[in-house]
């Protein structure tokens, strides 16, 4: 027997055609697409930690806002408004808070919430959230009063009680039953453990941790009459199902938009974009008016970045316009910020900000001269899993060197960063000078919520360990301002004293649009809260 | 056999023991999860609580016994970002992996044995050194590359299959079908480059013996003397290299995986990679370290069944 080429080329049509023409039927690939009334979304991260109180990843925070709720919430003023509760009473020297329940508020095992319960959620948060702890020096004790009432007691008066248990993002005081809040915040609460009275329930048996995430629609679950507002108002829930939807790869999750198979990109990386922005069927739109601040923090307590002339000196070196040039690209989703605060808010000023919004390398070498600088090595925690943080690096590696210092940007994931910089050894062994990260705005709204400002340095500071008595009167005085006129005076000066200092340099504020199915509407302008939203 | 059987499982247990030791201490030198757990915002006070938590203060020989121990009870460990064990971790991820790789080794094998027996037997020809530009193909292109290139145009131009995902064949068998496809594809494109070579080789070599110029000599067609004596007897080196590429897709398809968004135990191990989450790497490379074992003990066994000359 001989085989042809004839015979050849027809076996592999006929295994080639068999295997495509059996399997590629276009009504089988177009029913991947979620069914009507699920909505499916790729998250910015992978959720693997559950427990919405116990770590500060904005994933975790997400996931608390489906399974969970609070007792004051935020609206798109930035307003604290009753959510759990139907008021609050103040007594007249201020230090007795009574926050009564609202009617039907019911756990996902069916149990009813009680103020046992809240107060018990309020204390856990209080260990863990800065702001809850600073709270929380103040308190003298949280009780209930009956099943609706919690009590909370105060040493002293003190003017951040609402702002600090409304709070909108991380950590977020959110409650739970009291047989949960009641473990250490060491202890993690598992999948099993999920039991919030949020509008929407968890669904245990098909969370694929790292993968895929479900959420169902909560039945019993009792909205507010108010129009939904940022995270306040009725959380008036019209999809059955939220599935999250890790994806590794950016590519093919922006296949996946643009295919239909997922209706929710929630940020959508800048290269991307226009790509996203020309397929038919996908809509982009930045749902975060806050956006993100981005920063540089030094080590404030070790090599020469514990000297903060030469801490000024790098400030006055990086031009927010060039860096935000290099890590973000298109101009419509960036901007200059030249407060500590962001650009728009309530206590955005300019006090002291002189030293960025006129950046010079002339200067900024003539700084480091006279701060005595002598070539010392700094390192800088260059992150590469990360293109905004990794360009951000990349520019003020470039700019360091520039103005004559000895930079030694050191390439390593995220994970070795967050690591590395809890390292308080000299640059020599181990040791840092600077990393760079962001928060979203909601984080750094005023001079207690923005933990970037603390000033207590080792003994409860952010990593960096910024180290400023005066700097915590500052923010102790903020705390206990009576008016809205002294709050904005005192974050005024703590921004001055902030750019004297410079515990960090502020990289300007920038914002990540979310891609979505054009069948999809009622996106609220707020962290991606799944409330609200309607799908076609 | 036996005896072979025995042997081999013994074996296994230092092996397993040596991986244990060498991944235990390597991970250590990476650092721990606590900053990570801990989150951007925590202080450092919040990640050192966290530290002592989850025992990563005690002694490394403590914190190593400690495992061994749980090893002992056939306990992989738990999480420690998600609280849930290994073992069910592992369960979660395994089938979709599995079937990724068995679709992957059918559909090469299905080619690839054809193709290099083709190329064998025109040695030399035009068939031969197109099998051979396949080959260079497949092993030239990156599996990233021909992920994308298939994406783009079977799932968006064409709109033939989605774009990603996976669905279990006992759930729904044709959507399993319309999803593994295009991996498959992708991934086979390297396996059938490697398969095809070797075949090609041993049959080469085979072709050459005085059986097969007695074969042909008593008239037998050459589909036989090529299929039933030429890869009969060219068996060993393909199924050597054909039960090597399970080992190596059971834990190497991270790429795939990722490509086409499949929650497999590749993704698993690198998202835990990137997080320290110990329990998981240890968990996940001992499971690997044994599947290689179990593998090359299979593949001494099948030695036996295609080529009755090998005795243990």
């Amino acid at each position: 027997m001989s085989i042809s080429r004839r015979d050849l080329m027809a076996g592999a049509a006929a295994l080639t055609g068999g295997l495509v023409g059996g399997l590629a039927r276009p009504d089988l690939a177009l029913a991947q697409a979620a069914p009507k009334g699920t909505l499916r979304v790729i998250p910015h991260a992978a959720l693997t930690i559950l427990d919405p109180v116990a770590t500060t990843g904005y994933i975790v925070r997400n996931h608390g806002y489906l399974v969970y709720d609070t007792l004051f919430a935020q609206d798109e003023n930035l307003a604290v408004k009753p959510q759990m509760a139907s008021g609050v009473e103040v007594s007249a020297d201020k230090l007795t808070y009574r926050i009564t329940l609202r009617d039907g508020l019911i756990w996902h095992d069916d149990t009813a919430v009680t103020a046992d319960d809240c107060a018990s959620s309020l204390i856990r948060w209080g260990k863990v959230d800065g702001m809850g702890r600073r709270l929380f020096t103040y308190v003298e004790s949280v009780t209930s009063d009956g099943p609706k009432v919690i009590v909370m007691k105060l040493k002293t008066p003190y003017g951040l009680v609402m702002e600090s248990i409304g709070k909108l993002s991380t950590n977020v005081p959110f409650m739970m039953p009291k047989r949960l809040a009641d473990k250490p915040t060491t202890e993690r609460l598992s999948a099993d453990e999920q039991i919030g009275s949020g509008p929407f329930r968890f669904v245990k048996g098909d969370f694929r941790p790292g993968a895929r995430v479900v959420y169902e629609r909560n039945g019993k679950y009792v909205p507010r009459t108010e129009p939904a507002s940022n995270a306040a108002g009725g959380k008036v829930v019209h999809l059955e199902r939220v599935e999250w939807v890790n994806f590794p790869d950016p590519n093919t999750a922006l296949n996946a938009l643009v295919s239909g198979e997922v209706d929710y990109y929630e940020q959508i990386p800048a290269d991307l974009l226009p790509i996203v922005s020309r397929a038919p069927g996908v809509k982009v739109q930045n749902f975060n008016p806050l956006g993100n601040i981005g920063m540089a923090r030094f080590n404030n307590i070790s090599g020469p970045t514990a000297n903060p002339a030469i801490r000024r000196a790098i400030a006055k070196a990086i031009n927010q316009s060039e860096l935000l040039k290099v890590a973000i690209g298109n101009p419509d989703f960036y901007k200059t910020c030249y407060s500590v605060y962001p650009c728009g808010t309530t206590f955005d000023n300019t006090a002291g900000s002189e030293l960025m919004a006129k950046s010079s390398l002339d200067e900024a070498r003539a700084m480091l001269k006279a701060a005595g600088y002598n070539g010392e090595k700094i390192v800088l925690l260059a992150t590469t899993d990360i293109p905004v943080q990794s360009a951000m690096a990349q520019y003020t590696a470039d700019v360091l060197k520039r103005i004559g210092m000895n930079v030694d940007a050191q390439a390593m994931d995220w994970a070795t960063v967050l690591q590395r910089r809890t390292s308080r050894n000299p640059t020599d062994q181990g040791g840092w000078s600077m990393f760079f990260t962001w928060w979203e705005g909601a984080d750094v709204l005023d001079p207690v919520i923005q933990f970037a400002l603390s000033g207590l340095g080792t003994e409860g500071a952010w990593v960096g360990w910024s180290t400023d008595p005066d700097m915590e009167k500052l923010r102790t005085q903020y705390a206990e301002a009576g008016s809205l006129a002294d709050q904005k005076r005192i974050a005024s000066a703590v921004q001055a004293r902030q750019f004297e200092q410079n515990f960090q340099v502020y990289t300007g504020q920038f914002f990540v649009p979310t891609g979505f199915r054009d069948n999809v509407s009622g996106i609220l302008n707020a962290p991606p809260f799944f409330w609200n939203i309607k799908k076609a | 056999m036996i005896s072979l059987i025995a042997t081999r499982i013994l074996s296994a247990i230092p092996v397993m023991g040596v991986v244990a030791l060498i991944v235990f201490f390597m991970l250590r030198l990476s650092g721990d999860p606590a900053a990570i757990l801990a989150g951007d915002t925590a202080s450092s006070e919040q990640v050192d609580r966290i530290r002592v938590s989850l025992g990563l203060t005690k002694p490394l020989y403590e914190q190593f016994f400690g495992w061994i121990v749980q090893l002992l009870r056939f306990d992989l460990g738990t999480s420690l970002f998600t609280g849930l064990p290994v073992t069910t971790l592992i369960a979660q991820r395994i089938e979709p992996t599995a079937m990724l790789a068995l679709t992957t080794i059918i559909f090469s094998v299905l080619v690839a044995v054809p193709m290099g027996v083709l190329a064998a037997w025109k040695s030399g020809g035009w068939i031969d050194r197109l099998v051979m530009v396949v080959c260079v193909l497949g092993f030239s292109v990156p599996v990233f590359v021909m992920g994308y290139f298939l994406i783009f145009n079977f799932a968006i131009t064409l709109r033939w299959f989605p774009v990603q995902g996976y669905t279990s064949p006992f759930t729904d068998f044709g959507r399993f079908l319309t999803q593994i496809t295009l991996p498959t594809l992708t991934l086979s494109f390297i396996y059938i480059a490697l398969i095809a070579r070797i075949t090609r080789a041993s049959v080469i070599e085979v072709l050459g013996e005085d059986y097969i110029r007695t074969a042909r000599a008593k008239g037998q067609i050459e589909l036989k003397v090529l299929f039933r004596h030429a890869l009969k007897n060219a068996a060993v080196p393909i199924v050597t290299v054909i039960g090597l590429g399970v080992a190596l897709l059971i834990g190497g398809v991270v790429v795939t995986e990722s490509v086409y968004n499949i929650p497999g135990l590749g993704r698993l191990v690198v998202d835990a990679i990137t997080r320290r989450d110990y329990p998981i790497i240890q968990g996940l490379i001992l499971f690997f370290a044994l599947i290689y074992v179990v593998l090359n003990l299979i593949i001494d066994i099948v030695y036996t069944l295609v080529d009755p000359r090998i005795r243990y």
